[in-house]
């Protein structure tokens, strides 16, 4: 489903930075991947690469056989059928939770309004805050903000979720809700690359766990093989910090 | 916006405590008046010292007045009859090549009897109507010329605005020298330039081409406008890049299209934060509008120093001609303040 391969990127600013540094990974059909790794390690930016928001600056990147990094891609049809999610929620604070669920079904997918706002309600149902619908974002806590753009990655009915950090700027209490919806996704099948700092999460939900740092995959395996016996020390020593 | 909305009672609350608070508060609101009050009465005596004569009575006239208006007969012939009807009076008149007949509204003064010989170009009757005056005339140009101005000024100010932050190399660069070559020269100059340099040369053109030519209003507000569409395309550029970055990319990871992103999201949110920076600008529009008499354009500013020139009360017409401006511009933030409380509401 997604083919990475020889992908680097480098930042020139504020410093410059290889933020990418010879990645290849491969990630199949319904599989549930969490890339781990401590700040700066090039995590967030290989999930950026994926749908273009970043552009690397070579190796190959493949969609479901689509060239994300050929100019001659329609990066738009690309994006609809990738979800994202981000760290800071960046719902449109000017429209409602029913239009921020709506416009992008409006305006790509060119559904009628009836459509758009049957399906936006499922998902609110879905993501468990129907009577949020008429709120704005700012109304919302954290945590139903963060429902709510699942739910508005999800009316695109994409083929692939890729979520960036998505408890990573919540407070404690309300991490588990948004990772209920992400255990329901999972459980559904969907195709899911997900970064984050939930171990718990990656324990239960992942397929496999890929552990970055320095721009390169240090390791990757199944979680089970993961926390249980690392092989490589820089891992170890990752995993001795944090749990 | 709740959370807003309380904040601003809380100040305001606050404000009222301190207000209160303040030693001798009493004190110094007499103060205030009084050294307001001294400034008008130094102003008055010194007029007087010079022999001022102030006559406000002369005003009204600039802007209202009675125009005695004349009917003048189109054939010759002969005064058939004048008859009163329905409040308004109406002269027939028979001559050998046919018959006219004329409607005196309201209390005309007909100055002809029946049976009267009149030729082509005789005086049938006079009557009185209000007409508006040459202060008039001149808020409404300048009012005219500024909404005009306005509405061009945001159209290249969002065109410009937007190329400014665009990546395509052309319209960056365009955008760039338009932007610093209006806002580094004067407008006076920038005027001139409009209308001597270029309007000679469409004219020039025009006229070659058997075209009618612009009148120098065209000019003018084309001056304006471009001079108000460089400072609008900053303030756009402004309130652009206040918008996070997350905002666009949370559009583009949606599929949207750079535009339809600009559209949907990011200048609906930018409009809200621009709006009172853009206030300003049209005020300043509005102020700089009274440049354009030199180029023969009868603003209100043009207006009010020919009047100036004919009734010698040079005075009072300054002081009402600021008042005008100020009332021009006090209703524009008025309604701008408007607007932007109803979009915190949506």
């Amino acid at each position: 489903m997604i083919r990475v391969e020889h992908v680097s990127k480098t930042f020139y600013v504020p410093q410059e930075v290889k933020a990418l540094d010879d990645v290849s990974c491969e990630i199949d059909k319904g599989e549930v991947v969490v890339i781990i790794g401590p700040s700066g390690s090039g995590k967030s930016t290989l999930l950026r690469c994926l749908n273009r928001l970043e552009f690397a600056d070579s190796g190959h990147i493949y969609i479901d056989g689509i060239d994300v990094l050929s100019p001659r891609t329609d990066i738009n049809k690309l994006r609809a059928e990738v979800g994202m999610v981000f760290q800071s929620f960046n719902l449109f604070p000017h429209k409602t939770v029913l239009e921020n669920i709506t416009l992008a079904q409006l305006v790509v997918r060119k559904r009628k309004k009836e459509e758009a706002v049957e399906k936006a309600m499922f998902l609110l149902e879905k993501v468990g805050i129907p009577e949020k619908a008429d709120a704005y974002p700012d109304q919302l806590s954290g945590g139903q903000q963060q429902r709510v753009a699942i739910a508005r990655a999800l009316a695109m009915d994409p083929k692939i979720m890729l979520f960036d950090e998505p408890t990573s700027a919540l407070d404690p209490e309300m991490i588990g809700e948004v990772l209920d919806v992400m255990k329901t996704l999972a459980r559904e099948g969907m195709t899911m690359v997900v970064v984050t700092h939930e171990m718990g999460f990656a324990r239960e939900v992942a397929d496999r766990v890929i552990f970055m740092d320095h721009g390169k995959i240090v390791e990757e395996g199944t979680p089970e093989h993961f926390f249980t016996n690392p092989i490589h020390e820089r891992t170890k020593l990752f995993l001795s910090q944090i749990l | 916006m709740g959370a807003q909305g309380g904040c601003k009672n809380l100040k305001m609350t606050a404000n009222k405590a301190k207000k209160h608070s303040y030693p001798h508060y009493y004190l110094w609101i007499c103060v205030f008046w009084g050294v307001i009050a001294l400034g008008i009465i130094v102003l008055y005596v010194s007029t007087l010292k010079i022999e001022y004569v102030w006559r406000w009575y002369r005003v009204p006239q600039y802007f209202l007045y009675k125009a005695s208006i004349e009917i003048r007969s189109d054939i010759d012939g002969d005064v058939k009859s004048i008859k009163s009807e329905g409040g308004q009076i109406i002269v027939k008149i028979e001559g050998p090549s046919g018959s006219e007949t004329y409607k005196v509204k309201g209390k005309g003064d007909v100055r002809v009897s029946e049976g009267d010989h009149v030729f082509t170009g005789d005086v049938i009757a006079t009557y009185q109507k209000w007409k508006p005056g040459i202060l008039l005339y001149g808020l409404y140009t300048t009012l005219k010329v500024s909404i005009i101005g306005i509405i061009f000024g945001i159209i290249i100010g969002l065109v410009a605005g937007l190329a400014r932050i665009s990546e395509n190399p052309a319209f960056k660069w365009w955008s760039i020298i338009y932007i610093e070559i209006i806002r580094g020269s004067p407008l006076l100059v920038q005027i001139f330039i409009w209308y001597f340099v270029l309007g000679t040369l469409i004219n020039t053109i025009l006229a070659r081409e058997g075209l009618q030519q612009l009148p120098p209003l065209y000019y003018g507000i084309a001056s304006l406008a471009f001079f108000a569409g460089a400072y609008v395309a900053e303030i756009v550029r402004a309130g652009i890049q206040s918008i996070h970055r997350g905002q666009m990319e949370a559009a583009r990871s949606l599929g949207m299209s750079y535009a339809q992103a600009m559209r949907y999201v990011i200048l609906p949110q930018a409009f809200r934060r621009i709006l009172p920076p853009l206030a300003g600008q049209f005020i300043s529009l509005i102020k700089d509008s009274s440049l354009l008499g030199i180029i023969a354009i009868r603003e209100l500013t043009k207006a009010t120093r020919e009047v100036v020139t004919t009734s010698l009360q040079p005075f009072e017409l300054w002081f009402v001609c600021a008042l005008l401006y100020l009332i021009l511009t006090f209703g524009l933030s008025m309604l701008m303040q408007y607007l932007e409380r109803r979009m915190i509401v949506s």
